[in-house]
């Protein structure tokens, strides 16, 4: 399990996943939607792309781990960016890249993908072989035929590549998922990043836009459907989203026009509140792990009461209960 | 009577000291020439005593008889001249009119009700004042003057005499045999008697509180004994009706929509938010703010809290369905205030006996809590600034 998700999972969960020293997650109905259409998928057409999208805490992001976790018990390649507004957000280094002069790069954060994307797929880097020849600086180069892991080695080792690293990684596993040999999922929390405003600025105080960050180019790269062999899986997320109102939830919104032009045909999930049989489960397995304390929580008022304080939100049923 | 006694004491001192200095010289007919001299010397200082203490009770004086009834006269005309100044009908010009006409006219804004301009009659205004007690002689009016509060022990002494006479009577009765029993508890339902306060006012005296209990003990056992009319009323002069507090809440009437579901509609202050709620009968726990689902408008959990405890104290969390509306205020006001106006429309669907509950837990109440007025020299409501030794 650490090695599937070693910097993912959110932490309210993985608190959780801690005290109950199990990782359990609630099967819903986005999340066994979208599993049926992975294992309709054919995959010889262009990648289809799936945005979960839904009210705060609704348990988007889970939905998304579950995906992820059924893809690596079927062998894929999972590729895993936890919340790409990290990306956007605060920021200590930024450099002009060495690829192209225009762009900037973020050594830290690729740095630190590079490393969670070895423990990821590890048995995966010495199987593919890297296409092209790529040169780091005057000493450094890796030859066309050597296996992707010392790409990613080369990007872990000399940070300042980092972010080109991680370039080469993405156009490498794109071209390659559609020879046919590994199934690629492209798994990205926080998509609405990669188009919105970010919060980055330049030595000389003036604001980045998105594109000119090496990393959020690639990425949506990635995330356009011109490769086949894989699916991707997108999230948006408003909790960690830059200048966008509070109770927005909608692709429409989140994404901006820029965004929704760039992954129009896509297939939406809505991702709502607990029905009340998965309302009554989350309670019950709460009870079981002894995590409701109060003596009112097993009785029908005290669990009418839950109901009305969360409205059936998970994440706001999550935080009640922490307290109880 | 404080004035006159040291008057008294000064002129007693002053005639002994003549007295002292006269009969200096004679032992034997002195007393009849300090008589004689004290006769004289009375009477001169009556005058003057009297002079003397007509400058000083002027202060008390003027505020009785002729300048009263000069105020009143004013007063009168005042009332007429502002009842033509109104467009009214100067005959049939009442005090309620008297008031709403100044409120309109001297408009303030002030928050003591008592620093308002008023127009009332004098008698309302200046203080009751007891008139000089004695008469040009010296001679008090009232034969219980010397006891000190002559109006407390006339009045006991009104009453104990009644109750002899009723005493007498039932004797008499009892004698005769046409004794009856007869109990009185209907005329004490709906009343009290005075209050000290009220007692002291109505004799225009101090009075101590044993006084007061006294006063009170004689007039039930006057209640218990068996008495005639006029005696009632002599007792009911010492009663107050006390007004039933009318304990009803207002409930609303039920409406009916297109549907042919039941709801109701109310509103509720809380500080400076205003809410109107509209509750349905038959739902299921959803409730919508100005269009937007609770969980989202209110992120804090307090404010659910509040939300939900009319629904969790009347045992309904999932039963009806709320649209409200809600403006002004901050988050925890306009909680508050749909809290008040979703109890208020609770109260049609609910029993007579829960609404009681309701009022008793307070959840029909209004919440009297206001931002308090910042004053000067202080930095905030309460704080004061810094204090600094030097």
């Amino acid at each position: 399990m650490r090695t599937l998700f070693p910097h993912s999972l959110p932490p309210r969960f993985s608190m959780q996943v801690k005290t109950f020293s199990e990782a359990c997650l609630m099967v819903r109905k986005p999340a066994l939607e979208l599993l049926h259409y992975l294992k309709n998928t054919n995959f010889a057409h262009p990648a289809v792309r799936y945005v979960l999208y839904g009210e705060k805490g609704t348990g988007k992001t889970l939905s998304l781990c579950h995906v992820i976790h059924f893809c690596a018990k079927q062998d894929w390649l999972i590729l895993h960016v936890p919340d790409a507004h990290l990306w956007v957000k605060s920021c200590r280094s930024l450099l002009p890249s060495t690829y192209n002069k225009q762009r900037l790069d973020q050594p830290a954060e690729a740095s630190i993908w590079l490393k969670n994307f070895k423990t990821t797929n590890e048995r995966f880097l010495s199987q593919i072989k890297v296409q092209e020849k790529y040169v780091w600086n005057k000493r450094e180069s890796t030859e066309k035929g050597s296996p992707l892991g010392e790409v990613v080695e080369q990007g872990i080792m000399r940070v300042k590549n980092a972010t080109d690293a991680v370039g080469v990684v993405l156009r490498e596993l794109k071209g390659q998922s559609s020879l046919g040999g590994f199934r690629l999922l492209v798994a990205v929390d926080g998509v609405n990043a990669l188009w919105g405003k970010t919060t980055l600025k330049r030595e000389d105080k003036s604001l980045v836009a998105p594109e000119e960050l090496a990393l959020v180019h690639n990425l949506r790269k990635m995330v356009k459907n011109d490769w086949h062999g894989g699916t991707i899986v997108l999230t948006l997320s408003q909790t960690g989203s830059l200048f966008k109102p509070r109770k927005a939830y909608l692709p429409q919104e989140l994404l901006g026009k820029e965004g929704f032009d760039a992954l129009d045909p896509f297939i939406p999930i809505l991702v709502s509140n607990y029905s009340p049989k998965e309302f009554e489960s989350c309670i019950q397995y709460y009870l079981e792990n002894s995590w409701l304390q109060h003596e009112k929580a097993h009785t029908e008022e005290g669990k009418k009461e839950l109901l009305f304080l969360s409205n059936a939100n998970p994440g706001q049923l999550e935080r009640l209960c922490a307290h109880l | 009577m404080a004035a006159p006694c040291v008057f008294w004491g000064t002129a007693v001192s002053y005639r002994l000291f003549l007295g002292g200095r006269v009969s200096l010289a004679l032992r034997q007919g002195v007393w009849k020439a300090a008589a004689a001299e004290l006769q004289i010397l009375r009477l001169r200082h009556t005058t003057g005593v009297t002079a003397k203490k007509n400058v000083a009770a002027l202060k008390r004086e003027t505020y009785t008889v002729d300048f009263i009834k000069k105020q009143i006269e004013e007063f009168n005309i005042g009332k007429r001249h502002l009842a033509n100044m109104m467009g009214e009908d100067p005959e049939t010009f009442t005090q309620e009119d008297i008031d709403r006409a100044i409120a309109y006219l001297f408009p303030s804004g002030l928050f003591e009700k008592q620093a308002r301009p008023i127009m009332k009659h004098p008698e309302q205004i200046f203080p009751k004042q007891r008139a000089i007690q004695w008469g040009e002689d010296g001679r008090p009016f009232h034969f219980l003057f010397y006891t000190g509060k002559q109006s407390y022990y006339s009045l006991m002494h009104e009453a104990y005499g009644k109750l002899l006479d009723v005493e007498k009577r039932q004797n008499q009765l009892q004698a005769k045999g046409l004794f009856s029993e007869k109990t009185k508890t209907k005329d004490l339902i709906g009343s009290r008697w005075l209050i000290k306060e009220e007692l002291e006012e109505m004799l225009v005296e101090k009075l101590s509180d044993q006084d007061y209990a006294q006063f009170i003990r004689l007039l039930e056992r006057l209640l218990t004994v068996e008495c005639s009319a006029e005696e009632e009323e002599f007792v009911q002069r010492f009663r107050r009706s006390v007004t039933v507090q009318s304990r009803k809440q207002l409930i609303e009437p039920l409406q009916y929509d297109g549907q042919g579901m039941a709801f109701s509609t109310s509103e509720g202050k809380r500080k400076s938010a205003k809410a109107e709620a509209i509750v349905y009968e038959h739902g299921s726990g959803r409730i919508k703010v100005n269009g937007i689902d609770y969980l989202l408008y209110f992120p804090v959990t307090q404010d659910r809290e509040q939300l939900m405890f009319p629904f969790h104290f009347l045992d309904r969390l999932g039963k009806h369905d709320v649209t409200c509306t809600v403006s002004g205020g901050g988050r925890s006001s306009q909680a508050g205030a749909i809290r008040l106006a979703m109890a208020k429309a609770l109260c049609s669907f609910v029993t007579e006996e829960e609404v009681e509950w309701m009022r008793q837990a307070g959840l029909l109440t209004a919440d009297p809590r206001v931002r308090e007025r910042k004053k000067p020299g202080q930095e905030g409501a309460r704080r004061k600034f810094t204090w600094k030794k030097r």
